[in-house]
């Protein structure tokens, strides 16, 4: 079977020349369990900036 | 008593009039002039042009807010400003002039101590041939999503594209509608309302079914994809310093949408458009369906002086923005430093004038200045919008409260956006579970070369990731803004 990213790569030669996510980076996205633990993560980096902006 | 007005009720003025309100309690006067009689929430506006928000959603009415504030409200458009008064008297005025239906098109001078401009932009349609009505308002070939009443309009065009795009699968004949979203002309910025709005598109159609009988593609005035206005940025992933175009292009090829970049939309008619690119050749593109956002320009406030004599180039760049303590003869791209950003936000002609918001002039572009051969400017102008605008208002209402209080040569307070970061999430498809946004930190906002050599910025607190995670965030910060807005109790620990 065609991997998702191949697809992606043959669709256009703009695309070719970029990275595209695989399979696994793609599940993690919508993954609940590691988008919890990046939700708090990107809280946190974010608190920073908003803190060292104040 | 003094009385402090506050022309704009947008994120930045909103952000001054509550916190002078607070700041200076019932012993002074705080005003603001708005012609609009609701706040919206402008970054869900995208939400709503693809059918994911009602108008409701994202506005209230101002009224009983500022009531319960004790602010005091006058729903009118600001035309002209007089810094010296007038013959008969040295108090400074600005006019206004009514849109409330009952009173509608009466002018009032409005007196005052201390005036902050936080007006925010005239989408300025006409710019461009055919993206305008030739009246100041959009035309009909296209469609915005910078208010609220216009995403409504977009998302109803939306769904008749969507519903072609049905019928075309249904009868076999594969006609595929064409989505171009972007900016309108050479001279834009916004370009991220942009951006998360064409990836929501793309996120509600393959919902619909129909991505397969769309070709979406972007259209931007920026050198490279991610540029955002802010000259790009590199994020630290993996172990590596990365620059932002990769991402951006790696996320247009994920959702199969393709770019035309520096290019400057010279001319739209009805199903078309003319461009030219920064190598100077021009071309078309047709579209079924159009999103461009228009270019930004001060909203055309007159400058009078005593004596009746117009006095706008004193206090207004020749665009229309405000003058404030940038450094505005900073020259080619080679000499631009951070330090030519402002600080204080301070007028320098008048003391108790003050901007912020897009309503204030930036030095220069923060993006490289970029001209095609044919001498046409294709080059994002710099963002100031979201946390920066806030960030801006609530130190502008500082250094008024403190001259208020302490004198006229209190310590003014400072918010360099060289000096402050800001946070941003991007949607890129609306869904508790199967949404995504791009959440990003950028510090500074304008790169300090002098500091980080390499990138301009520290990449230890400039990041980004594209996730779930990211639209989670992006939808408690549209209840927590609206919140803060609303002035409910704990508004003031929520941060700008």
């Amino acid at each position: 079977m065609k991997k998702k990213e191949e697809e992606n790569f043959a669709l256009n030669e703009q695309f070719n020349l970029t990275m595209i996510p695989g399979s696994f980076a793609r599940k993690m996205r919508t993954c609940k369990i590691w988008q919890f633990f990046r939700f708090i993560v990107i809280n946190i980096k974010m608190l920073i900036v908003v803190s060292k902006s104040h | 008593m003094a009385r402090v007005v506050i022309m704009g009720g947008g994120v930045s003025g909103h952000t001054a009039a509550t916190f002078s309100k607070k700041w200076l309690g019932d012993e002074h006067e705080v005003v603001v002039v708005t012609p609009n009689s609701q706040w919206n929430w402008i970054p869900s506006n995208i939400w709503v042009g693809v059918g994911q928000m009602q108008k409701k959603d994202v506005v209230f009415p101002l009224a009983p807010v500022y009531e319960k504030a004790g602010i005091v409200y006058k729903q009118a458009l600001a035309k002209a400003i007089h810094p010296n008064g007038k013959e008969s008297s040295d108090k400074p005025f600005i006019v206004i002039e009514s849109t409330k239906k009952d009173s509608l098109g009466q002018t009032e001078e409005l007196e005052y101590d201390y005036l902050i401009n936080a007006t925010g932009p005239k989408l300025n349609f006409d710019a461009t041939p055919g993206l305008g009505n030739g009246k100041g308002q959009m035309g009909t070939n296209t469609v915005s999503v910078c208010t609220a009443e216009h995403a409504i309009h977009a998302n109803l065009e939306l769904k008749q594209v969507f519903e072609k795009a049905k019928k075309a699968k249904e009868n076999g004949t594969g006609e595929k509608q064409k989505i171009l979203v972007g900016t309108g002309h050479g001279m834009c910025t916004c370009q991220g309302a942009a951006f998360e709005y064409i990836f929501n598109i793309e996120h509600e159609a393959k919902k619909a079914g129909v991505r397969d009988m769309l070709d979406i593609k972007w259209i931007s005035n920026e050198a490279f994809l991610g540029d955002f206005g802010m000259g790009g940025l590199h994020m630290k992933v993996g172990g590596y310093a990365v620059s932002s175009k990769l991402f951006a292009e790696s996320l247009y090829a994920e959702r199969n949408v393709e770019w035309i970049i520096g290019a400057h939309t010279s001319k739209v008619e009805d199903g078309k458009i003319e461009y030219e690119l920064l190598d100077g050749t021009k071309h078309e593109e047709t579209f079924d369906f159009a999103m461009l956002i228009p270019p930004f320009s001060g909203v055309g406030f007159k400058a009078y002086d005593k004596d009746g004599s117009d006095i706008t180039d004193v206090l207004f760049a020749p665009n229309g923005f405000m003058k404030v303590d940038a450094k505005y003869d900073a020259g080619a791209y080679e000499n631009w430093k951070a330090s030519d950003w402002p600080s204080t936000y301070q007028n320098p002609s008048f003391s108790n004038i003050f901007a912020c918001g897009i309503a204030f002039a930036p030095p220069h572009l923060i993006s490289k200045p970029m001209t095609s051969p044919n001498g046409t400017a294709i080059n994002p102008t710099p963002p100031r919008t979201g946390m920066p605008a806030g960030i801006i208002g609530k130190a502008v209402a500082h250094s008024v409260c403190d001259m208020i209080k302490k004198g006229k040569d209190a310590h003014l307070h400072e918010a360099s956006m060289a000096e402050m970061g800001a946070a941003c999430v991007a949607s890129a498809g609306k869904g508790i579970l199967d949404g995504s946004a791009a959440a990003m930190t950028v510090y500074p906002v304008v790169p300090d070369f002098e500091k980080y050599p390499g990138t301009g910025r520290d990449t230890d607190y400039t990041f980004g990731e594209i996730g779930l995670a990211g639209h989670w965030i992006k939808h408690i910060l549209h209840h927590m803004f609206i919140w803060k807005a609303k002035l409910k109790p704990g508004w003031t620990f929520i941060p700008e």
